[in-house]
């Protein structure tokens, strides 16, 4: 990649549907590879994209995941049409989770979710507005 | 340890990736749950688990693991076999449980990952 090229992924995801969820990530990862991008690296955008999808798809009306990758960094934009998170501080907890039972039964919902995506990202950020959505923004550095 | 040995030491029946047993893992991790696979998990790692759906292989797929065996007799359904031998990774059940199937691959010198000081 020279130093003016950016591949930009774009994927939407859709609420409830599990048999999807996934997708988007493993594309993303594929490509990264591809792309020549290091293999931690190229894990730990895995990881963020893969727990935005399941968060996206276990609680939100659907939403999309953006993929930006340059010489320097992949930035990682999902974005849902709401409901939003009344308590954002709460969602960041280890192990607070409002999922049901049958997302548990899945294997997810263990509230580790936000938490491990901020530990993978080396800047992350995250608005909710009540009614209208969250954005998660994660920015992960290419190390040479 | 290579994952023929896994396999004869678990009893197991390998189900996918047969072609790819050569291949070597350091560390094991036990869980049916995957935001805890998610969290823990680093390469050369083999996963126990006694979840069967396609969730498990591409929570796999994210983190890069090689291999993956389901305890006390459990198979994965059919979506997850397509999907495991997409991602070439390697699939086996035994007919041991979660707990069983740690102690015989924890005796036979396969560590925990808590020992990469992890797990906090």
């Amino acid at each position: 990649m020279s130093s003016r090229d950016m591949v930009i992924l774009s994927y939407r995801v859709n609420p409830e549907d599990f048999a999807k969820a996934g997708d988007a990530s493993s594309n993303t990862k594929k490509v990264l590879k591809k792309l020549g991008i290091p293999s931690d690296i190229t894990r730990r955008v895995a990881i963020v994209t893969y727990e935005a999808e399941i968060n996206i798809t276990i609680h939100s009306n659907g939403g999309e995941i953006i993929v930006s990758i340059d010489k320097a960094k992949i930035e990682i934009i999902a974005r849902d049409y709401g409901p939003g998170i009344p308590d954002i501080d709460r969602a960041m907890e280890k192990g607070y989770s409002t999922a049901s039972d049958h997302v548990r039964e899945m294997g997810f919902g263990a509230g580790m979710g936000l938490p491990n995506m901020k530990r993978c990202s080396d800047e992350f950020q995250i608005e909710s507005q009540k009614g209208k959505g969250t954005t998660v923004t994660s920015t992960i550095y290419i190390h040479d | 340890m290579y994952l023929y040995e896994i396999r004869d030491i678990l009893d197991a029946e390998v189900i996918a990736g047969m072609s790819r047993m050569d291949r070597e893992v350091d560390f094991a991790f036990g869980a049916d749950l995957m935001s805890d696979v998610l969290a823990f998990v680093n390469e050369r790692t083999v996963l126990l688990t006694g979840l069967t759906n396609p969730q498990v292989i591409r929570t796999a797929e994210m983190m890069d693991i090689a291999a993956i065996i389901y305890v006390r007799g459990k198979r994965p359904d059919t979506a997850s076999l397509e999907l495991a031998e997409e991602n070439g990774m390697t699939i086996m059940c035994t007919p041991y449980t979660l707990y069983t199937t740690s102690g015989i691959l924890y005796n036979a010198g396969l560590k925990g990952i808590d020992e990469l000081g992890v797990v906090t």
